[in-house]
């Protein structure tokens, strides 16, 4: 093999790195969603090399649930000053109040769904018209055919049928008054790309990737944690269990699996054993109906 | 281990489905929760298989009308390569999604039915593959099955499409007998076509050499985005990031500027805010120059051994992609990698028959998936090669500015 050869990793990066460049090109006022998990984490330190020696020329803006990890929202603060960026935090409960939603009610109260309101008017507040978003098209079904520039009107809403071609590496962000659009840079990572990726670029995480003791109650096969947001019924056992996160989203949806993995090597290794892809293990509200995620798309979610 | 990004092609019901089903199921890159969901929509067949097919299967509005209508993207990988399938659906939009999947590929694999043989569909994505220059075919000849496993059957195949692939200059063709139902030579070499001595499917895809489709000779560099820190310690600093289209560069080359046509010395190349040796195509980095030149994203920084050409009229071979026609003498944002000029629509000499190449006079307007000769005229000039010779700067699309949609590809000619 010849000296001047990028390996998958290498090629993944400088096709990120480029999408990058050019949203801060092409926009006026740009954002990355920042959502505390590894891939946002990746657009983070993705985003940094594309403007090395500068700073990331746009906000990181996270729109918080109120149901996060206490460890995530620790690594987020502590990110954005390690990397010197401007962060904006809007959160779902102040949509709520404000718009007098309704709580979303059960044993697993997932704010997820009403997130779209909060995202939706924060792009309003600030007027921005891009956001970036750490959306893979390995995810889920739905997505295998997202554009990594995916036009969005003005009620945030996704079209499948007006999304415009991508041809070679050539990305068109012209939109009209009112419109946005979501990039999605690491479309072509797999989840297994983000990790070996981290692990080769050593990529600090929120602990709650690696092996720690929670106290969990199980539900319908999955393990979920106690938290202030989630509280065991009367016939519910809780238990002590070695657990590790594949995903960071809100508490109260999001299920943890049981690991014994302490390092970066030791979580890959159990990733390339599991043969369950990591919406279908970690996301309770995703096995509802298999079209969720793009009905999801189409009102403006992520 | 490397990265492959390849397309497939065929007519409605060739077994394209299947076929990249099989692929992503025999190489175990099908999870168990997308296992079981294909399992519950298959239980409403009468037969009780999986159907692989359905794995490929993406939006619900497909789903209900039954067909395909978009290019998708699969991922999968082998100890040896990551694979980025392009799955563009064969039907009336045909066209325009496999020059979409098409644009970014290494390698095509066009799927022909034993029993039918090489028909018109084939001849029309062949045509397009050497159109876009995608610089490794590979010939599949599915569902032999049907027709007993036979050689002359394959050997027949093989020398009808030899006669397409002269005609088209296609030069790098692989022949594979498969059946990708049952699995034979997609994976494992199959027990079954025991004539065939070549290598199954995935093996080849696994080893196919690569390294020379990207040109390490010509330095082709177009500008981003100006990185100016304006900080106290990076006070001066003044770095040109975009990705390498092609060839090397180094801290004390000779460059051009161009349009502005300025020569001038590279003080040294960066990738990711470290400073490096070289940088090569395809990456993405950072040129500093040792003079102040006024320069903006879209423009170029060439080597001056060779210089590229610089233009504003454009011969070009158009693909239109939209629904509303073409209207000669309409005004449209050309954009060539980063760089936008406003361009005119000259004058369409001729359509292109994707089905046998021969030139057409062009009736009334130039409509959806057609291929048509044009002449380009922009209001700044390009800097560009021909797409034959070096498709990376050679290639462009064109921009309706009351719709924004993108509404041709555009591959320039020398
Ligand atoms: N006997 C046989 N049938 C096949 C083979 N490959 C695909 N098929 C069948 O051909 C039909 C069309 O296949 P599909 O993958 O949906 O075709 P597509 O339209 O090209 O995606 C289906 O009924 C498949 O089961 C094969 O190798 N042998």
């Amino acid at each position: 093999m010849s000296e001047y050869h990028l390996n998958y990793l290498e090629q993944l990066e400088s096709e990120s790195i480029h999408i990058f460049r050019e949203v801060a090109a092409q926009f006026e006022k740009p954002a990355l969603l920042f959502s505390g998990g590894k891939d946002s984490i990746t657009m983070v330190h993705l985003a940094r090399k594309a403007f090395a020696p500068g700073k990331i020329p746009f906000p990181l803006v996270h729109i918080d649930t109120g149901h996060n990890f206490p460890e995530a929202l620790e690594f987020r603060d502590w990110l954005v000053e390690k990397v010197g960026a401007i962060l904006i935090v809007r959160k779902v409960e102040d949509t709520i109040r404000q718009r007098s939603l309704t709580e979303p009610k059960g044993k697993f109260p997932s704010r997820n769904w009403l997130q779209t309101y909060t995202l939706l008017d924060t792009i309003e507040e600030f007027r921005f018209d891009c956001c970036i978003g750490g959306a893979r098209r390995d995810e889920e079904k739905a997505r295998a055919k997202e554009r990594i520039f995916s036009v969005r009107d003005e009620f945030g809403q996704w079209n499948p049928k007006l999304q415009r071609p991508e041809l070679w590496n050539i990305y068109n962000g012209r939109i009209h008054k009112g419109e946005n659009v979501r990039v999605f840079p690491i479309s072509n990572w797999t989840e297994l790309d983000i990790w070996n990726y981290i692990r080769h670029e050593n990529i600090d995480l929120p602990s709650i990737y690696f092996a720690h003791e929670r106290k969990v109650i199980e539900h319908e096969g999955q393990l979920v944690a106690i938290s202030e947001f989630v509280q065991p019924a009367a016939n519910d056992v809780v238990l002590t269990k070695k657990v590790r996160y594949r995903t960071v989203g809100d508490m109260t949806c999001t299920a943890a699996v049981e690991s014994k993995a302490a390092t970066l090597e030791d979580v890959i290794n159990e990733i390339i054993a599991t043969r369950i892809s990591e919406r279908g293990e970690t996301r309770i509200d995703d096995k509802v109906t298999e079209a969720a995620m793009e009905d999801r798309k189409k009102n403006g979610y992520f | 281990m490397d990265l492959l990004r390849f397309i497939t092609a065929g007519s409605v019901d060739d077994g394209k489905s299947t076929l990249i089903g099989r692929l992503l199921y025999d190489s175990k890159n099908i999870l168990i929760d997308q296992l079981e969901a294909l399992e519950k929509s298959t239980k409403n067949k009468e037969n009780g298989e999986v159907d692989l097919a359905l794995l490929t299967d993406g939006l619900r509005a497909e789903r209900e009308q039954g067909i395909t209508i978009d290019v998708a993207y699969r991922y999968f990988s082998t100890p040896k390569r990551k694979f980025i399938i392009a799955d563009a659906p064969g039907h009336v939009q045909y066209t325009r999604n496999m020059i979409t999947g098409a644009s970014n590929a290494n390698l095509i694999i066009i799927l022909i039915d034993a029993r039918q043989g090489v028909v018109e569909q084939t001849r029309r994505h062949s045509i397009i593959a050497s159109l876009l220059k995608i610089p490794h075919v590979v010939v599949a000849i599915n569902k032999m099955d049907l027709v007993e496993y036979s050689q002359d059957v394959f050997n027949n195949i093989v020398i009808d499409y030899r006669q397409v692939a002269t005609q088209l200059g296609l030069t790098d063709v692989t022949y594979i007998p498969i059946s990708a139902l049952d699995g034979d030579n997609i994976v494992d070499r199959s027990t079954k076509i025991t004539w065939y001595s070549g290598q199954p499917l995935l093996e080849f895809l696994e080893e196919v050499k690569i390294d020379n489709d990207i040109n390490l000779t010509d330095g082709r560099f177009q500008v981003q985005f100006v990185i100016r820190p304006q900080t106290d310690e990076l006070h001066d600093y003044r770095g040109y990031a975009g990705k390498v289209i092609s060839g090397i560069y180094k801290g004390g080359d000779k460059v051009k500027v161009l349009p502005q046509d300025i020569e001038t010395t590279i003080a040294g190349v960066e990738v990711a805010g470290k400073p490096a040796n070289e940088i090569f195509a395809p990456q993405s980095a950072v040129i500093r120059l040792t003079d102040d030149i006024d320069i903006s994203r879209g423009d170029s920084i060439v080597k001056i051994e060779n210089i590229p050409k610089v233009s504003n009229e454009l011969e070009v071979l158009l693909c239109w992609l939209d629904d509303k026609p073409l209207i000669s003498g309409n005004k449209y944002l050309l954009q060539h990698n980063s760089r936008q000029v406003r361009a005119v629509l000259k004058n369409v000499e001729y359509k292109l028959d994707v089905n046998s190449l021969q030139r057409q006079p062009v009736d009334g307007n130039v409509k959806l998936n057609e291929v048509v000769k044009a002449t380009i005229r922009t209001a700044s000039p390009l800097v560009y090669d021909g797409y034959e010779t070096l498709s990376e700067n050679g290639s462009a699309i064109l921009i309706d500015e009351t719709s924004n949609s993108t509404v041709a590809a555009v591959l320039i000619k020398q």
